[in-house]
């Protein structure tokens, strides 16, 4: 409080303040050795003011009366530098005045598991994945955290959060010739992550999954090549379309592109305003909602950055664009009221547009009906390579594994699979979405995005879809 | 900031701490401040202090480590204590080499004091020249401006004791119409060294002569690439296999083809983290003095760079290139890079095409496939067609997918100028030049 007195004081209009704490414990094992066994923690204060209509940002490890002082007094000489180059004056919109405390559910805290308990199940899971004989590196590994915080701002808001995180995963490399292939598991890159406890990993069962998971490494290695540059019919896995909702969803729903914001960086949106309410984005079976209530969701908390309470809204209704990610601050350029998407990766980083929840709600399908009902086509799933224009149209992913469909049922194995398209195509072309059976709330903790760098975690529900008429098979 | 002094006072405090058993402190402090504008304004205006203190603590080949930005002695305690039990915890790791015996460095002027001073006013009147010049030709300007100060201290129980303070500097600017953009971007340890309305108008010209692209076929295409674009083909072979850990691994594109031609023989390239053209770093996060290391030598690769790890496992001393614990996994990186300049000016290689296309920029490149190093991407921020040695009409942004080991060997003229850029992961800097490649893959376009 004594940093949001003394911002009023010299003249801020608005001011808010962050103190966070995050502790993060991680372990990692390849190749039956603890690669790395660590603790890390930070802390720190940030304070946001808002003069003249301009902001500032300062911020600092130390919480102590004379360094709060210090960084009020910076943010303020910033903001005021900020309005040397000033645009149109910020309007915040409706007041914030949330009040409360929200911690994460958990069955286990994860912090409360031993790390030998941990380091077993990493071992167990590395002998599992050592029996296939043909793996070149095995890994294994397991982060939890635990981040502790206080907002507050000059219009009354005063908000305490305790959230958790559970994540973990394995992966096989197999090396012959000039292939290189690697199997994950649960998610791409060995990490799925949720918020929860340590039944998360529990469910994960790695080990269990080991053999599985490096035989099909090994067996890549010998597999037909996806075939080149044709095009069909593709469905895809649960967590590789939980990266194609994250990249071709997500970001350009990020009204701070669509505004420019990020213009020189993460880049801009082509879902311009005008688009809003009147653009069919995908097909009547695409629905997607951000969301910051779902169980296990990344993007899941009691209030964002700003102090807005947590809640879900549309984004594509039917296959119509219906609404954006948005901050105060956007979303009354907008005449509407912010969705609760501001999000700050730790105390020395201001709170930006950041995807929540951004899930594709289940349909009607059973994932062995949609098999059987396709002709011909490529199952891929686990992702391997993403990557997408600044306006977030024209896209490329590779996968780790595929399938060919021949005949309504899955055949011969394909290594090296790609596929390219454009989003609004792409999403126009999706004829079947698998049943609230087959929705995972899948999890990606590396979503980069503004300068300085921020990293947010962000959660994406999805079911496998299928699409219809996609290019694959792009490698040279 | 924190002096020499304070820097031996505080590292010797956590290893007093350790008492008989080895241990190694790395402090990271920074100051940084960032000023960023879109749409010819400044929206947003940040500064941030912090420091990282990491602690390895070791029980024979047992190993553990904690980090903590605490500093009072509470933090301290903690530290030690987190990683005593995390070396207790963790099982024996046969191949761990042992920490560094002490070793001279050289040490490398890289701080400014100009550049540690500098005010958030400084910055916004320069981020504003631009912003005027982008809004007189009815263009919109968006970019960062940021400077910083910090020092990386390493020390260890053997007595290794490496200090090295530095200034950071970047100015880079997007300029945008309708249907054009042009982006520029330069990198210092001086700020004043930025030459900020040099980079405005380098993108507003991009900008304005990018008006009307147009769509063309995907194929094979000669390119002119700005240096912009080489940061990347040489940064991607840098994450992707310029580390001996990936060369071990067998995911690397050197793997078995060590002492063998396999890129142009006018491309040089290597790392060195004393020359003060670059942005110095005398010693690598272990306190290892960081060696000179040709990576690719007229086109024939020459090898990776290693830390103390890799090298134990591959029989080969270290070169000083072991990164931050947090990134260690990821085994030994490159972070002071070079390409050997070649005799030709962009001009001349535009001369010198009767059909390509000039690109300034790549976006949002992926790894595809490591054996070769394909890359997929987009190109972003001005592409131009080249007819008859001439730059004929702006193009739409392209996708691409390319072997970068083969653009290497595709180069038919290297830039006699070179430039250096920093990377905000990890404040990796490569100065590079520009280059023509011929047969480089696009497989589709855009809006």
């Amino acid at each position: 409080m004594r940093a949001l007195d003394l911002a009023n004081l010299r003249g801020a209009q608005y001011a808010d303040v962050r103190v966070v704490n995050h502790r993060e414990e991680s372990l990692s094992v390849k190749d039956g050795i603890v690669e790395n066994l660590s603790s890390s923690e930070t802390e720190g204060v940030g304070i946001r003011v808002l003069v003249n209509g301009a902001w500032g940002f300062a911020s600092s490890r130390e919480i102590n009366d004379v360094e709060v002082d210090r960084i009020t007094a910076q943010a303020i000489k910033i903001a005021h530098a900020s309005g040397l180059v000033s645009g149109e004056k910020v309007d915040l919109g409706p007041k914030v005045t949330s009040q409360g405390i929200y911690q994460t559910p958990v069955q286990i805290d994860p912090f409360s598991v031993s790390m030998e308990d941990r380091l077993a199940l990493l071992m167990n899971a590395d002998a599992e994945l050592g029996k296939v004989q043909g793996v070149r590196t095995r890994q294994s590994h397991t982060t939890m955290l635990k981040e502790h915080k206080y907002f507050a701002n000059t219009e009354g808001a005063f908000t305490e959060q305790t959230l958790i995180e559970t994540g973990g995963g394995i992966q096989a490399t197999a090396v012959g010739g000039n292939e290189i292939q690697i199997r994950s598991y649960p998610n791409a890159f060995a990490r799925q992550q949720v918020t929860g406890g340590w039944e998360a990993m529990l469910s994960w069962d790695l080990p269990g999954n080991a053999q599985r998971i490096a035989s099909e490494a090994v067996a890549l290695l010998t597999a037909d090549p996806c075939p080149s540059n044709i095009t069909t019919s593709l469905i895809l896995g649960g967590s590789q379309l939980a990266l194609q909702v994250h990249e071709s969803c997500g970001h350009p729903t990020e009204l701070d592109r669509v505004y420019g914001s990020e213009a020189a960086y993460a880049g801009t949106s082509f879902l311009t305003t005008e688009k809003l309410d009147n653009f069919h984005y995908g097909s009547p079976v695409v629905n997607l909602t951000a969301d910051s209530l779902r169980p296990l969701g990344l993007g899941t908390f009691g209030w964002d950055d700003e102090g807005v309470p947590a809640q879900s809204s549309p984004l594509v209704r039917d296959g119509l664009f219906v609404g954006y990610l948005m901050s105060r601050e956007t979303a009354s350029k907008l005449g509407r009221e912010s969705n609760a998407c501001m999000r700050a990766s730790g105390w020395n980083r201001i709170p930006i547009i950041r995807m929540v929840n951004v899930s594709l709600e289940p349909g009607s399908w059973k994932f062995d009906d949609l098999i059987a009902d396709t002709e011909d086509g490529v199952y891929m799933e686990s992702n391997r390579s993403w990557s997408i224009d600044d306006k977030r149209y024209n896209f490329q992913f590779g996968t780790e594994m595929g399938y060919e469909i021949k005949n309504g049922k899955m055949g011969r194995m394909l290594r090296n699979c790609t596929y390219m398209g454009i989003t609004p195509e792409f999403w126009n072309s999706c004829d079947a979405v698998c049943n609230a059976d087959h929705w995972v709330m899948w999890g990606t903790p590396n979503c980069g995005k503004g300068q300085p760098s921020q990293v947010a975690h962000t959660g994406h529900g999805t079911a496998p879809a299928r699409f219809r008429n996609v290019k694959v098979g792009v490698l040279k | 900031m924190i002096e020499e002094k304070g820097a031996r006072e505080l590292c010797e405090s956590i290893l007093l701490h350790c008492k008989s058993n080895p241990a190694e402190v790395t402090l990271q402090y920074n100051d940084a401040e960032l000023t960023r504008f879109a749409n010819n304004n400044i929206h947003q205006n940040v500064a941030e202090r912090d420091v990282e203190v990491t602690l390895r603590y070791f029980i024979g080949k047992q190993i553990g480590t904690a980090s903590t930005n605490r500093t009072d002695k509470a933090g301290l305690d903690e530290l030690v204590e987190h990683a005593k039990a995390n070396a207790r915890t963790s099982p024996a790791d046969p191949n761990y080499p042992g920490i560094p015996e002490p070793e001279a460095y050289q040490r490398v002027e890289a701080w400014d004091a100009i550049t540690a001073a500098c005010s958030p006013e400084k910055r916004a009147r320069a981020v504003g020249t631009v912003c005027k010049m982008a809004e007189e030709k009815g263009l919109n300007a968006s970019g960062a401006f940021s400077t910083g100060s910090g020092a990386l201290t390493v020390a260890n129980t053997q007595g290794v004791f490496a200090y090295h303070p530095q200034t950071t500097a970047d100015f880079q600017t997007v300029v945008m119409s309708e249907d054009s953009s042009g982006r520029s971007q330069e990198s210092s340890w001086k700020v004043d060294d930025l030459n900020i309305a040099g980079l405005g108008k380098e993108a507003i010209e991009t900008a304005v002569r990018g008006h009307n692209p147009r769509r063309i076929e995907p194929g094979e295409y000669s390119v002119v690439l700005q240096h912009y674009v080489t940061e990347d083909l040489i940064n991607s072979l840098n994450f992707y296999g310029m580390g001996a850990q990936s060369l071990e691994e067998g995911r690397s594109w050197m793997n078995d083809r060590m002492g063998i031609q396999v890129m142009s023989s006018n491309v040089s390239i290597w790392d060195d983290g004393l020359d003060p053209d670059g942005s110095p770093l005398p010693f690598d996060f272990e306190g290892v003095p960081k060696q000179r290391v040709d990576i690719v030598k007229q086109g024939v690769v020459m090898g990776p760079v290693y830390d103390r790890y890799s090298g134990a496992k591959m029989g080969k001393p270290s070169t000083g290139h072991a990164t931050p614990i947090s990134f260690r996994d990821f085994g030994p990186l490159a972070i002071n890079l070079f390409m050997a300049p070649g005799d030709s000016s962009v001009q001349e290689m535009i001369a010198s095409t009767k059909k390509g296309l000039y690109i300034n920029r790549f976006w949002y490149t992926r790894l595809v496939h490591p054996r070769d190093c394909v890359i997929t991407g987009m190109t972003r921020d001005g592409v131009f067609m080249i007819e008859d040695g001439e730059l004929a009409y702006p193009v739409k942004n392209l996708r691409y997918t390319m072997p970068y080991v083969q653009a290497l060997t595709n180069v038919d003229a290297v830039g006699k100028a070179t430039h250096i850029l920093v990377g905000e992961f990890g404040g990796i800097s490569v100065r590079v030049p520009a280059l023509k490649i011929h047969g480089f893959n696009f497989t589709g376009s855009t809006m």
